[in-house]
């Protein structure tokens, strides 16, 4: 085969990482614009149909990096989509009730009867899009600090507690910090498009936004790194033992106290990961003030991807620590797909990848142009 | 601990979310190549009457693939949240499949369908025609995908077990993709779905026609649908023939169970119109038969045997003791019991692991299984006949009732040539358009039901397949689909009542400019 077994694993480490901050960048966006509806436009109809019309031909496109980034961690990390889905069920079921609202309110608003039916399905647009930014923050708030889950000798994945008992220990505040952290970044970055994309009637109206949402950002994230600089840390020190039929818990794994770090301490240059995220999120924050709403939105998309990238670093190899049975914890090493599947599948991304990218630029591009309340159709 | 309540309402969960995304899905796969047509005719001819065709078909296509994406997300989370040792133990090849979907077909179908509703001033004619033909597209190559790990869950070879990982892992990727089941699968889906949506588009058209406001488009839709149906009928018939035969090789259970035979016959075996099946003696009560049919649908020849039920489960009796063997060679394995030997003993019987997995559900300790459970687990080890027997009744009842629709269809617009004079007929198609939505519905009871108790063939019991939740957390979610899916539904019926009502858009300026989005 092209590559052996750990560049594969350590590939579809970063091919993962890619589709999930191609989700963030582009689902995250429509999301934080449909958010922004009623602070940016209020009760005006039009205006919000025009803000609405920017994102109308591109969401259900961007949703997809979801759906893959799901089907991608389905196929390469078994493991992973097993054990996180079925322990964090009820907050994976809030994600899903909150998304199914989004196809229905982007396309039964515009059979449009009257202004309630219009305030009605933006407002479970933007319910439906607020939910799973505050939620996907909360995870990563949660994955940072390990997670309650085990393997039994069946290999069957287990989680502590049952309804609210699993639900509630998932909302500490240091993950709701991490969930405040990813919706004012996602903010952020809505507000850009919504200057990039509208006449500065309306855009302008962000200006002040972009820079409150982007210093809170800044600020957050700073004050997430002291406070997760005491957490443990997960440290792998041996794999399981060749010919062992227990691959995933016939490691060796310790915590380490105040470890969480520690990639960054063993490797100092990292450091300038988290600080390009809250640089990129400052400046975004700056330009869009200015109103230079394209430097602002590739300033906002290099600090979001980096502020993914930064949780990944400091897990790395770990995708899912365990708290209870620390020997549990997924790696990339033993979460992933055969050697066969992982190959198979990167062929697959290679070929497909650039293409949707592709079309996805082309129908952008073919979209543009700023919009006003004046071009919305009579119909509204 | 798995519980049978667990099992019971993750099966119900799922069958509901699925068989409730699937109300969607083959309307979805047929009206998108069918105004595909219509734009086509409209860009070729120029008569603007297709344009509006293609404008007010589209727009009813968008309500239904708005609530076809929401319900579809469910399904792939469900294999996480509610199957997480399903997604364990064969995640390395039903994964694949899933996310070449995403990355392959969804993405095409979701970029381009919101082009389709918000470029029409942006593209030339023949630049959103291409638009619409890769949104149909991208929709059926996303069946394709989907059916090709469903087509896996029936029919698992291409993939082998793997004790170090205690799962299933790919072998041969390329088989799996042109698995022959899999492709009758997709075949005989998305024919499914163009007869689906032609009787819908017969029904709303026969609708047009019937309030005399809409006569030409009702009556130029009708024609088109009539065309698509019976195509998407020949093709059912073709591969839903195939289907049966592949059934026949690789789930011989499931054909028993929906043909209600349970004793081997004397081949040709003859083929039950109607029977009355007695579960726990093994018999019919009462079954009305035609000589030699099954034997031909079945296996297409007079000589060939079809396998009873009785006769499957004395034969999986042997395979149960075998797995039995297997799962106790593992297990010993697993806990640093063995060694070469004990390997080799799994190594010997492990293509009859699955077999023993049933066990863990019918034994008491399924490493010391006595004779009793294991002659339960092979009695378990084949589908409800009930079930299975009536729903391919249904699906092929159904079929017939449709096939005389769309002729009844076809005889008064293109011979009689005086359907908009015929209110009855005119009503009769109108009231025929849930009969396709069943058949499907009919049909994928049969496929999952009739593999049961198997979520993979001989593979992967569904009790098995569970995830580690409690009753309780899946009841409740339960309660949460029925109810969020039921408003839904209604918001959804009332939105394709509101726009069919109101009817195609004649005139330029009511058809909405750029950002109009549907």
């Amino acid at each position: 085969m092209l590559f052996d077994y750990d560049t594969l694993q350590f590939l579809w480490w970063v091919l993962v990482g890619v589709l999930l901050i191609g989700f963030a960048l582009t689902n995250g966006m429509d999301m934080a614009v449909s958010t922004l509806l009623f602070p940016v436009c209020g009760g005006n109809v039009k205006e919000r149909s025009a803000l609405i019309s920017t994102i109308v031909p591109h969401w259900d496109g961007n949703q997809v990096w979801l759906i893959t980034a799901g089907g991608a961690i389905f196929a390469a990390w078994p493991e992973v989509y097993a054990a996180s889905f079925s322990g964090l069920y009820w907050a994976m079921l809030l994600v899903l009730f909150a998304i199914w609202l989004r196809p229905l309110a982007f396309d039964y608003r515009n059979h449009g009867e009257d202004a309630k039916w219009f305030r009605n399905w933006d407002l479970a647009l933007a319910v439906g899009s607020f939910v799973p930014m505050l939620i996907f923050g909360v995870a990563f708030g949660n994955l940072l600090q390990g997670l309650p889950f085990y393997a039994d000798a069946d290999a069957r994945w287990h989680y502590e507690g049952i309804f609210l008992g699993a639900l509630l220990p998932l909302l500490n505040p240091f993950a709701l910090l991490c969930g405040f952290i990813s919706v004012l970044m996602l903010l952020t970055h809505g507000c850009l498009w919504i200057q990039l994309r509208t006449v500065d009637e309306i855009g302008n109206r962000t200006r002040k936004m972009v820079l409150i949402f982007a210093i809170a950002t800044v600020v957050l994230y700073l004050l997430a790194g002291i406070w997760s600089y005491q957490f443990p840390g997960w440290n792998l020190v041996a794999e399981a033992p060749a010919g062992s039929y227990h691959t995933i818990t016939g490691k060796t794994v310790e915590v380490i106290d105040h470890g969480l770090f520690d990639n960054y301490a063993s490797m100092p240059p990292l450091i300038i990961v988290p600080v390009i995220a809250a640089v990129s999120m400052f400046l975004a924050g700056f330009f869009g003030f200015k109103g230079e709403a394209l430097k602002g939105i590739i300033m906002s998309s290099v600090g979001i991807a980096f502020t993914i990238i930064t949780a990944a670093v400091a897990l790395f190899p770990f995708l899912m620590p365990s708290k209870i049975d620390p020997s549990s914890s997924l790696t990339i090493w033993d979460a992933t797909s055969s050697h066969f599947t992982l190959q198979c599948m990167l062929y697959a991304v290679v070929v497909f990848v650039p293409l949707t990218l592709g079309y996805t630029i082309f129908a952008y591009r073919r979209m543009w142009g700023k919009v006003s309340a004046k071009d919305v159709s009579e119909s509204h | 601990m798995i519980t049978d309540a667990l099992v019971a309402l993750s099966r119900w969960q799922f069958a509901i979310t699925s068989m409730y995304h699937f109300i969607f899905v083959p309307l979805t796969l047929g009206i998108s190549w069918m105004v595909f047509i219509m734009e086509l005719i409209y860009v070729r001819t120029g008569k603007t009457v297709y344009r509006d065709m293609t404008k007010f078909w589209g727009k009813l296509f968008g309500i239904n693939f708005a609530i076809g994406v929401a319900t579809g997300i469910t399904l792939e989370f469900e294999f996480g949240t509610n199957w997480s040792h399903y997604s364990h133990y064969v995640g390395d090849i039903f994964g694949a499949p899933l996310a070449i979907e995403g990355l392959l077909a969804f993405f095409l179908e979701s970029t381009f369908i919101g082009l389709f509703f918000t470029g029409w001033n942006r593209f030339s004619k023949k630049g959103h025609l291409i638009v619409t033909f890769l949104t149909a597209l991208g929709s059926n190559l996303s069946a394709m995908w989907i059916l090709i790990a469903n087509g896996w869950m029936q029919y698992p070879a291409f993939s082998a077990f793997s004790p170090e990982k205690m799962r299933m892992e790919m072998t041969d990727f390329w088989g799996l993709v042109f698995s022959p089941v899999a492709q009758v699968k997709f075949a005989h889906t998305v024919c499914g779905g163009y007869v689906t949506a032609a009787v819908f588009v017969i029904g709303v058209s026969a609708y047009l026609i019937y309030t005399k406001r809409h006569v030409l488009i009702g009556k130029r839709s009708m024609t088109v649908a009539i065309a698509f149906a019976l195509c998407g009928m020949g093709g059912s018939a073709l591969t839903g023939d195939l289907s049966a035969l592949q059934v026949t090789e690789h789930q011989p259970a499931k054909l028993a169970a929906m043909e209600a035979e349970y004793m081997t016959q004397e081949p040709p075996a003859s083929w039950s119109i109607i029977a009355l099946p007695n579960e726990k003696g093994m018999d019919n009560y009462l079954s009305i038969r035609i000589p030699a049919l099954l034997g031909l649908i079945a296996t297409h020849s007079f000589d060939t045997p079809v396998k009873g039920l009785r006769d499957i489960v004395a034969e999986n009796e042997k395979r149960v003791e075998n797995g039995a063997i297997a799962y106790k060679a593992l297990q010993d394995l697993r806990a640093n019991k063995g060694d070469e030997n004990t390997r080799a003993l799994f190594d010997a019987n492990k293509q009859d692991l699955g077999y023993g997995l049933l066990l863990v559900e019918h034994a008491k300790d399924p490493l010391n299984p006595t004779k009793y459970e294991i002659q339960k687990a092979a009695r378990e080890s084949v589908p409800s006949v009930w079930i299975t027997y009536f729903s391919f009744r249904a699906m092929i009842g159904l079929v017939g009732l449709m096939g005389l629709v769309v002729l009844g269809a076809a005889f008064f617009l293109w011979y009689k040539k005086d359907l908009e004079n015929r209110p009855k007929v005119l009503k009769v198609l109108m009231f025929s358009i849930p009969l396709p939505f069943l058949a499907c519905e009919a049909g994928w009871i049969l496929a999952e039901v009739g593999r049961q108790p198997w979520a993979i063939q001989d593979v992967l019991p569904t009790y098995l397949a569970t995830s580690s939740l409690s009753a309780w957390d899946v009841g409740l979610s339960l309660l949460c689909f029925l109810g969020i899916y039921t408003i839904f539904l209604m918001i959804e019926a009332y939105m394709m009542y509101k726009a069919i009502k109101k009817g195609p858009a004649t005139q330029d300026k009511s058809v909405g400019g750029t950002l109009n989005a549907v």
